[in-house]
């Protein structure tokens, strides 16, 4: 029954009283037993704190307290959210048996509006991934092809909305966390500016980089969410608060100025995403808007610029799992070997090799070679897109240069995984939006998602644009189970 | 071979802010392990440092307060080590761009006037405590003190003798008392000086390998410190050997120091910015304000009360060189208005009672006013000097009224020529041997005779009366015999 629904269109229902919020959990979760065999989305199910939540969700809304349009919908978080009570592992052993005694600030924010949690979803270990195969508790499937990943490191929540199992979920994006699952399992994602989402309570990955974002069935949903959960945050010192909506995203596309940047259309970029990217602008074009090749030739410094920032973060960041604190310990007969063997134990070789990568690069002499020049490379890309936005309002291009891969084919060539995130790491490191919407499908019905890239704080604008799109399109409505949505 | 000492100092100052540098957890000290702590400071997953205002105030009052630059555009950077007492497994730090740069401090240290060149002072957060069990084979972990704030101030290698270090810092914790940032106690922990110390030939430019030296933890051992670590380094130069460049951990008890876990390899700490806290802007009315608000300092309160007051240096050392004295000497001195006699009772009967009943100075509730009122009785003779000091006892333990103190218990002196002489005249009469002596050439029996005409009159008598009436007796029975 929920499959045909958005959720807000659910969310109206509730709030008419058609359905129950208890009523809408127990069908979810019915969801979940059918489907998780094959998906695997899940790392840990909160069911009966859900079905206690749905109680209390009711009562507030039969009192009156709730009008978000998110009350008493269902929903999953991604496990390197922090959910006060509930395990989050970050799909990593070295996390096993922590809970958090906290919240992360966006969590409350969603429980405060009366969305309730049904599970933590999988995702690659420590956000360190694009396929969800580094998670510790096993790979999650792509529901329209289980041979294939879902993307990463969001597989779980890209493939709980995917597969109906969720009817919203929370990721996050640092290179593309958000966007690539997105798109390579069907669905609408949106990575927010940076600071506009509090980080407070996300395990951190690369500090610099992390946002926390919302994958939906539509846009309608996403910018929700989205609503729901920004704003500037007293515990988080790099947010801020964004221009409020003062409408909902209107399908407009007149005036409209979208960008194509050149480099992203060129080798390396599979021939069915670049025709079904294509397509979409030109159906924009017709509707309206105005469309022109943008020149951005310092995006071809982002991918190392990526990588050397983000894994000299992470490395700081993972610094702290050591088995004193919390987690898993390893037996160990000293403080050294405490530490080399918990974290040897602890960690997968991905989340490893980003660590010794990133200890490298911030190495005594090798700081200015490495890092330094990152950041100097990183402020030169953001000076590219700053250039194209005096032009545009907007840019769109593919998500990710092919649709999913088979599972186990990613793995055993870590660089040319790391290459596959060529057309989304830009964006987080000029902390520009990004929002994936469905666009097309490959000859065997992979799903091809595009991206528009906006100003900074310029959600509006995608959102106005993927609306517009959405409105004239049925991607977005499709389903694994070839179920359209009503 | 004669050596000289090369030395640069690195003092950690944690602030008496009420809260923690990144969280509001309370900077009390004390408490039961682990009860100031939250998942911030405990270096949880997910949690973020949110910088504490009032660290910043008084980093740029303590910049301001030794003549250094404010840095207007501040950061902070992460230094990177594994180590049970620094959850995160990094210190928050300032490396690339301190708040203070290219200060000073001016001592006097053997007679001799030296600027001590401040290189930076810059905010960090503490780490916790570790605590070995001495029944079991382990070591606790206590988080209470992980995020105090702290402030390093890091002096240019400008020092060479032990004397000029113990004066720097001397007037580094006034200065530091002064401007209300720390309560700077080393015994405490809340003031922590390490030693960079390096010997040399004397006439050689080049410096020698240098040492560092922690765990010092009062001025007295720092003095040794020195003196040991710069003899045991011309040890090993005299016998041919090179001093290696390492920590070494002063064990006061010992008398020696000790090298620290090896670190064979110098600790790379891969510095780089904070990427959780965005830098801080501070503006020029921030800084205007905060100079505009500083008390008057130590060498300035010291240069005035040598020429106003004319005490001597000494005196106005230890004044000015403690607050609460200070404090406590100006309370008193607006009531009685002498500053010798403030002076005298501050320096001797106050410091005294401290230490007798083993109250810091920055403890003590004496009201200052009183002690100005004892001092004005005193002057104006209704108590004698014992009896004063007997009613500050009183005030310094139990805040009693000393005015009607002395009259309730009825301590006014006794003045009265008559009553008086009749007791000189009494004892002299009860102690014929005494006079004996007296008369053969003993003046030392005299103040025996004082003490039993003192004691005669309970003690309230004006001594100088006492004394004038026995001496007049006294001469005229020596005439007439």
């Amino acid at each position: 029954m929920l499959n045909g629904m958005t959720a807000l269109e659910l969310g109206q229902k509730i709030k008419e009283r058609q359905i129950g919020v208890a009523e809408a959990v127990r069908e979810a979760y019915a969801a979940i037993d059918a489907r998780e065999a094959e998906t695997h989305c899940y790392i840990s199910l909160c069911r009966d704190r859900a079905l206690r939540q749905a109680e209390s969700v009711q009562q507030r809304i039969d009192a009156g307290d709730l009008r978000s349009p998110l009350a008493g919908v269902p929903m999953a978080v991604k496990d390197n959210i922090c959910t006060q009570g509930v395990p989050t592992t970050c799909a990593s052993k070295i996390l096993t048996g922590f809970v958090p005694p906290y919240n992360a600030t966006v969590f409350r924010k969603l429980e405060d509006a009366g969305a309730v949690l049904l599970g933590k979803l999988n995702m690659d270990e420590f956000a360190m991934g694009s396929t969800t195969e580094t998670s510790f508790a096993g790979a999650t499937r792509n529901p329209w092809d289980t041979t294939r990943v879902p993307g990463g490191s969001s597989g779980g929540p890209a493939a709980a909305v995917a597969a109906g199992e969720a009817m919203f979920a929370l990721g996050s994006d640092t290179g593309g966390s958000i966007r690539q699952p997105a798109a390579f399992c069907g669905v609408t994602g949106l990575k927010p500016t940076y600071g506009t989402v509090s980080r407070y309570g996300l395990v951190a990955y690369a500090s610099s980089l992390d946002q926390i974002g919302p994958l939906g069935r539509d846009v309608a949903d996403v910018a929700a969410v989205y609503e729901a959960i920004s704003g500037y945050d007293p515990q988080d010192s790099t947010s801020m608060d964004r221009p409020a909506f003062r409408e909902k995203p209107t399908a407009d596309l007149r005036g409209k100025r979208i960008g194509i940047p050149a480099e992203y259309f060129g080798e390396g970029l599979n021939p069915e995403v670049k025709e079904a990217v294509l397509q979409a602008a030109w159906l924009l074009e017709e509707q309206g808007a105005a469309l022109g090749e943008c020149r951005m030739p310092e995006l071809s410094y982002a991918i190392p610029t990526y990588y050397i920032i983000a894994c000299a973060e992470a490395g700081s960041n993972l610094s702290r799992y050591d088995g004193v604190k919390y987690g898993f310990a390893a037996e160990h007969s000293d403080l050294q070997s405490l530490y080399l063997n918990s974290r040897t134990q602890g960690f997968g070789p991905e989340a490893k090799r980003r660590m010794l990568l990133g200890a490298f690069v911030l190495s005594s002499g090798y700081y200015e070679a490495y890092y330094l020049k990152a950041l100097r490379a990183k402020a030169l890309i953001k000076g590219a897109f700053d250039r194209a936005f005096e032009e545009f309002d907007l840019l769109l291009c593919p998500t990710a240069p092919t649709t999913a891969p088979r599972l186990g084919e990613s793995l055993s060539d870590p660089l040319a995984m790391y290459l596959g995130d060529i057309y989304t790491v830009s964006v987080n490191l000029a902390g520009l939006p990004g929002l994936v919407v469905p666009c097309g499908f490959d000859h065997s019905g992979l799903p091809i998602g595009m991206q528009l890239i906006g100003k900074p704080f310029g959600e509006k604008a995608l959102l106005d644009v993927g609306l517009a799109y959405q409105e004239l399109t049925d991607h977005h409505k499709k389903t694994p189970e070839g179920r359209a949505l009503a | 071979m004669n050596y000289e000492m090369v030395m640069g100092l690195e003092v950690h100052c944690e602030l008496s802010t009420n809260t923690k540098i990144f969280c509001g957890c309370s900077t009390v000290f004390g408490g039961e392990p682990n009860t100031h702590v939250c998942p911030v400071c405990s270096g949880m997953p997910g949690t973020l440092p949110v910088l504490n205002r009032q660290v910043v105030e008084y980093a740029i009052r303590t910049g301001l307060a030794t003549h250094c630059e404010i840095t207007r555009y501040t950061k902070f950077d992460r230094k990177n080590y594994f180590y049970p007492d620094l959850p995160k497994a990094y210190q928050i730090s300032q490396l690339y761009a301190p708040i203070c740069q290219n200060g000073h401090i001016d001592i006097v240290a053997n007679g001799e006037k030296k600027s001590i060149r401040i290189k930076e002072i810059h905010m960090e957060e503490d780490a916790g405590k570790l605590i070995h069990d001495p029944w079991e084979e382990r070591t606790l972990v206590d988080y209470n003190r992980c995020g105090v704030p702290l402030l390093e101030i890091v002096s240019e290698p400008d020092f060479t003798t032990g004397e000029e270090v113990i004066a720097y810092l001397t007037a580094l914790r006034a200065i530091l008392q002064y401007v209300g940032v720390s309560d700077g106690k080393m015994e405490q922990g809340s003031l922590r000086a390490d030693v960079n110390l390096s010997v040399r030939p004397v006439g050689q430019a080049e410096l020698g390998t240098r040492t560092e030296m922690k765990n010092i933890n009062s001025f007295r051992a720092i003095a040794r410190a020195i003196e040991g670590e710069a003899a045991r380094q011309i040890e090993v130069l005299e016998n041919g050997g090179r001093v290696i460049q390492e920590t070494r951990r002063w064990d006061d008890n010992k008398g020696r120091s000790f090298a620290m876990r090896s670190k064979e390899n110098a600790q790379d700490y891969r510095y780089f910015p904070e990427p959780d806290l965005p830098p801080i802007s501070i503006s020029q009315d921030w800084v205007d304000r905060v100079a505009g608000e500083l008390p008057e300092l130590p060498k300035a309160k010291k240069a005035r009360y040598l020429a106003e007051y004319g005490l001597p240096e000494y005196d106005v050392d230890l004044l000015t060189g403690d607050l609460a004295l200070g404090k406590l000497f100006e309370g008193a001195l607006e009531v009685c208005g002498s500053p010798k006699e403030c002076a005298n009772w501050v320096l001797g009967e106050v410091l005294r009672l401290s230490s007798e009943t083993a109250t810091p100075t920055d403890a003590m509730t004496l009201d200052a006013g009183k002690l100005g009122r004892i001092i004005i009785m005193v002057e104006k003779g209704r108590v004698n000097r014992s009896t004063a000091k007997e009613v500050l006892e009183k005030v310094f333990a139990d805040d009693i009224d000393p005015e009607e103190y002395v009259k309730a218990q009825g301590l006014e002196m006794v003045r009265d020529d008559k009553a008086v002489g009749q007791v000189v005249e009494a004892v002299i009469r009860d102690n014929p041997k005494s006079l004996a002596e007296y008369l053969a050439g003993s003046g030392k029996v005299r103040q025996f005779l004082m003490g039993q005409c003192m004691r005669q009159l309970k003690g309230k008598a004006d001594p100088a009366l006492v004394g004038q009436l026995l001496g007049e007796m006294l001469d005229k029975i020596s005439k007439e015999n």
